[in-house]
């Protein structure tokens, strides 16, 4: 497998002008020429399939949605950091770069981070010209928020729905280019193959997830934009139709699968109390500003949590972390909240694991009206959802999945290991390293699609001038072959497990080994439950209903095959990566005061994972990391 | 909590479509409407039934993809709130329900609760949007804009694209969906260079998808997810009117062909 990363020569902050300066280009008379296939239509999505039809590419966009602008990054609510400096606070393009390394905790590549720095004062600009309606000053100028785990005020925003502001944008760019004919769009379609021919991304292999029907698109070049994967833990913040499948089956071609042991637990969520709650909703990280975490010193005290004097209120946060108290980054907050359930003081006792998030002392302080004014929406939300006001007692929240730093493999250009295969956004694992800070994902997703892969695609296009092939290839007929097998097979099994019932519990055994803490130990537990699962899943899956025209389960079942696969995967990644880092937490590697112990020694690198059929275990490899501008150190927030 | 549920089903968009009684029993009042529907189908499928088909994807209210009439109301009981976002602690105990798909001539049914909204990307298609490509751009700071100015442009842009003040309109009106985006991007200053066209081709996309036109109902704006005001109708109406008398291609020239 060949992991070489084709980081420009140079300083680091010349290696992207280098890059852009030698790179091939493709003349703007002949973009017309070439297909360019896009999948997914997030911010990463939209933004580069509307970038490169704006160039004069022919671009044809899928999506599993009904429309492009419900993809998940909608959902996104704090902001995006840009190293405007403003507040002239000290924020420079190094800044962030320090930032993103530290926060990422030195497992991400340097050359991308910098890079991602540099562009992201562009991705402001670019958004205020499509008329995303940023928060303004009373003078006219842009506003900006702080952010956990920095030191600056470089975050901007559209009060708490910044990610579907930032989606609005890319989604009308991506319109208009379809009203001027250069892009057509494909939604209700999902891809269920990667045609690789001669070792190139040749096309893709949907189904309209309409009439049902199994087609063939070629191109020149397919870009995967199609999110994270922690829909695998069945409970996360993500939306319940996100999924793995595209990177899966992408994988299953040849993709390098990196680091998909390293998923992101975002410490503030309302907790699972419904007996079939599908999906956990997040609570803003910036609660954490005024809100006071805590439970009962005594196990079971059932009594209201106003009516617990302030001697019997266990402060975790604040006793074990003096400095940073209740701000700890979020993988440190996570963990705290298992270990106080773990130890059985769940203050909602055998029902379900959660802690307490107390606003009375803020209120008491600075007014219910303030308060109201700084949280109202998420208050009102936190009401909706469980009919209690933060006002009258603290909140119960529990720690959720929320975001993939693990993705395909890419090099400096976004390319995956095959020629002519891309990943952007959370799709890849480029730039976030363990662990990733808060309101850089959407930074992420529109530097790549606005900015980096219009710029790098014709450097791979460039040498293959006019040489295609159309979805006659005997190859697309091999593959929608199989894709129509394996749709048969599910069909036909006829058994008692619905998909849902098997991911449910795939969810449940990957949170308790995979999660926010792990085991050697409990790592292997969760490998043997998992493949009784996929042997259950092989004999016993019940899919009802035809194939032949919309049918949600079927296209369900199809996504928890790759769960499975992948969920297996990620336990043996966590299981091999011997060390602790970020958000992978090895109860095996912690200091004294139970903090992360890196072995930079020996991991200071990415795990690229080859598929090797269905039969064989996969192959590790490795891209080792140099960190030269950067050195790692210790984090710490006693 | 047992409830009595009436649920459309309909095959395909040729097909015809009926009501269908279910009864569900064990439903917490922390559900969400939605999660007892997928609790049915579970129940459906065990049965070897084929499972209700309905759109719905974050489950936070954000996305716009979850539909569905209950009792008759876009999105049911409960004001500024989606489908998802409904509670089964809305319902009393042994309450009867009846779940229909959004009802308009632009959404056509695809299957069950699920209908077609593409009418909506056609209209936004037409001229929502500000045209510029990728690449380096002025200085945001360098254009001010009034804090007034972008907060009621956010209140505009807040729309989710569900189709629900189609759905509620008694004409089938398009025109709350249609006058958000108009008045978010023609109260900008970026937006000004095309503000004229924009509504122009909007409101005909509008008027080419067979939706109606508005006559001061205002159920649009009581179906409302997001509560969006139908201020903005009228200000887009007022764009309109401006914009048919002064259309741009007429007035360049000399004078005398004026």
């Amino acid at each position: 497998m060949n992991l070489d990363a084709r980081i420009p020569d140079g300083p680091l902050e010349d290696k992207w002008s280098n890059y852009l300066e030698h790179a091939k280009l493709v003349g703007p008379n002949n973009r017309r020429k070439y297909d360019i296939i896009v999948v997914g239509t997030g911010l990463a999505g939209a933004a580069a399939a509307s970038s490169l039809a704006a160039q004069g590419y022919k671009v044809k966009t899928f999506c599993f949605q009904d429309s492009p602008r419900r993809a998940h990054s909608i959902a996104a609510q704090g902001g995006i950091n840009a190293a405007k400096n403003y507040r002239e606070d000290g924020d420079s393009t190094y800044r962030l770069f320090y930032d993103t390394q530290k926060g990422g905790d030195f497992r991400a590549r340097e050359a991308n981070v910098y890079r991602l720095a540099q562009l992201s004062t562009n991705i402001i600009d670019q958004a205020v010209s499509q008329g995303v309606p940023f928060a303004r000053e009373y003078g006219g100028m842009l506003a900006n928020r702080s952010f956990g785990g920095v030191l600056v005020s470089r975050t901007f925003y559209c009060r708490g729905q910044t990610g579907q502001q930032l989606l609005l944008g890319a989604y009308q760019a991506l319109e208009k280019e379809i009203n001027t004919g250069n892009l057509e769009m494909h939604p209700r379609t999902e891809l269920l193959d990667v045609v690789v021919i001669d070792g190139r991304a040749r096309g893709i292999i949907i189904r309209d997830l309409v009439t049902g029907e199994i087609r063939s698109h070629s191109a020149d070049a397919v870009v995967l934009a199609t999110g994270g994967y922690v829909s695998t833990y069945f409970h996360s913040t993500n939306a319940v139709n996100s999924n793995c499948t595209a990177i899966w089956r992408a994988h299953r071609r040849g993709a390098g699968f990196a680091n998909p042991c390293m998923v992101q637990i975002h410490p503030t969520c309302i907790p699972s109390t419904a007996d079939f709650q599908c999906k956990l909703t997040l609570m803003s990280e910036s609660l954490r500003n005024d809100g006071r975490v805590w439970v009962p010193r005594k196990k079971g005290d059932d009594r209201h949590p106003r009516d617990i004097p302030e001697e019997d209120r266990y402060y975790y946060l604040e006793e074990r972390y003096p400095s940073y108290g209740n701000l700890v980054p979020r993988d440190v907050a996570s963990r705290n909240a298992k270990y106080v359930c773990d130890d059985g003081y769940s203050v909602l006792g055998d029902k379900a694991r959660a802690v307490y998030l107390d606003f009375a002392e803020a209120i008491n302080r600075e007014g219910r009206k303030t308060i109201s004014e700084r949280y109202g929406n998420l208050f009102d939300m936190y009401e909706d959802i469980t009919a209690e006001s933060p006002f009258d007692g603290p909140m119960r929240i529990y720690p959720a999945l929320h975001y993939a730093m693990g993705g395909l493999w890419v090099d400096y250009s976004l390319m995956t290991n095959i020629p002519g295969l891309y990943a952007i956004g959370e799709a890849n694992f480029s730039d976030h390293g363990a662990n990733r800070l808060g309101a850089s994902s959407l930074m992420q997703c529109l530097a790549d699609g606005y900015f980096v892969l219009p710029q790098t695609i014709g450097d791979y296009l460039h040498d293959i001038y006019m040489d295609k092939v159309d979805p006659d290839h005997p190859e697309f007929k091999n593959h929608e072959d199989q894709v129509r097998g394996d749709i048969a097979r599910m069909m036909s099994i006829k058994g008692t497990r619905t998909p849902l019932s098997i991911h449910r519990e795939l969810g449940e055994l990957m949170w308790d080994n995979c999660g926010m803490a792990r085991t050697a130990e409990g790592l292997k537990k969760a490998l043997a439950g998992i493949e009784e699962l996929q042997e259950a899943y092989r004999t016993d899956l019940l899919i009802p209903g035809r194939a032949d025209g919309p049918n949600q389960v079927l296209e369900k079942a199809g996504r928890v095959a790759d769960y499975l696969e992948l969920g297996h995967l990620m336990c043996r990644d966590a299981l091999e990566r011997d060390e602790s880092c970020g958000c992978h937490f090895r109860e095996e590697h912690q200091t004294e005061d139970g903090e992360v112990l890196r072995n930079d020694k020996k991991f200071q690198n990415v795990s690229v994972w080859e598929w090797k059929g269905e039969d064989q275990p996969e192959k590790l490899h490795k891209e080792e990391l140099v960190l030269e501008a950067l050195p790692p150190m210790t984090r710490s927030y006693k | 909590m047992k409830f009595t549920l009436h649920i459309w089903r309909q095959a395909n968009a040729q097909s015809k479509g009926d009501l269908e009684r279910h009864e569900i029993d064990g439903i917490s009042e922390d559900m969400s409407f939605l999660e007892m529907l997928d609790l049915l189908n579970e129940n459906l499928i065990a049965d070897g039934k084929d499972a209700i088909t309905f759109d719905s994807d974050c489950r936070e209210g954000i996305c716009g993809a979850c539909s569905l009439a209950i009792n008759g109301r876009p999105h049911g009981p409960g004001k500024g709130c989606t489908t998802c976002q409904v509670r089964m602690r809305s319902f009393k105990d042994g309450d009867e329900i009846w779940v229909e798909p959004f009802r308009n001539a632009a959404f056509p049914i695809v299957k069950d609760l699920m209908v077609d909204r593409s009418s909506l990307d056609r209209i936004i298609q037409s001229g929502g949007f500000i045209n510029v490509h990728s690449g380096p751009k002025p200085e945001p700071n360098s254009i001010p804009v009034s804090h007034l100015v972008a907060e009621e442009a956010m209140d505009a842009s807040a729309c989710i694209g569900c189709g629900a003040c189609v759905a509620a309109c008694p004409n089938g009106a398009g025109m709350l969906f249609s006058s958000a985006k108009i008045s978010h991007l023609g109260l900008l200053p970026q937006g000004q260079p095309e503000r004229h066209s924009r509504v122009l081709n909007m409101v005909h996309q509008m008027e080419d998808e067979g939706m109606g036109a508005c006559t001061n109902h205002a159920e649009c704006q009581d179906a409302c997810p997001k509560e969006i005001s139908i201020a903005f109708i009228s200000r887009m109406n007022r764009d309109y009117v401006k914009a048919s008398l002064i259309e741009p291609d007429k007035r360049r020239g000399t004078l005398s062909n004026q």
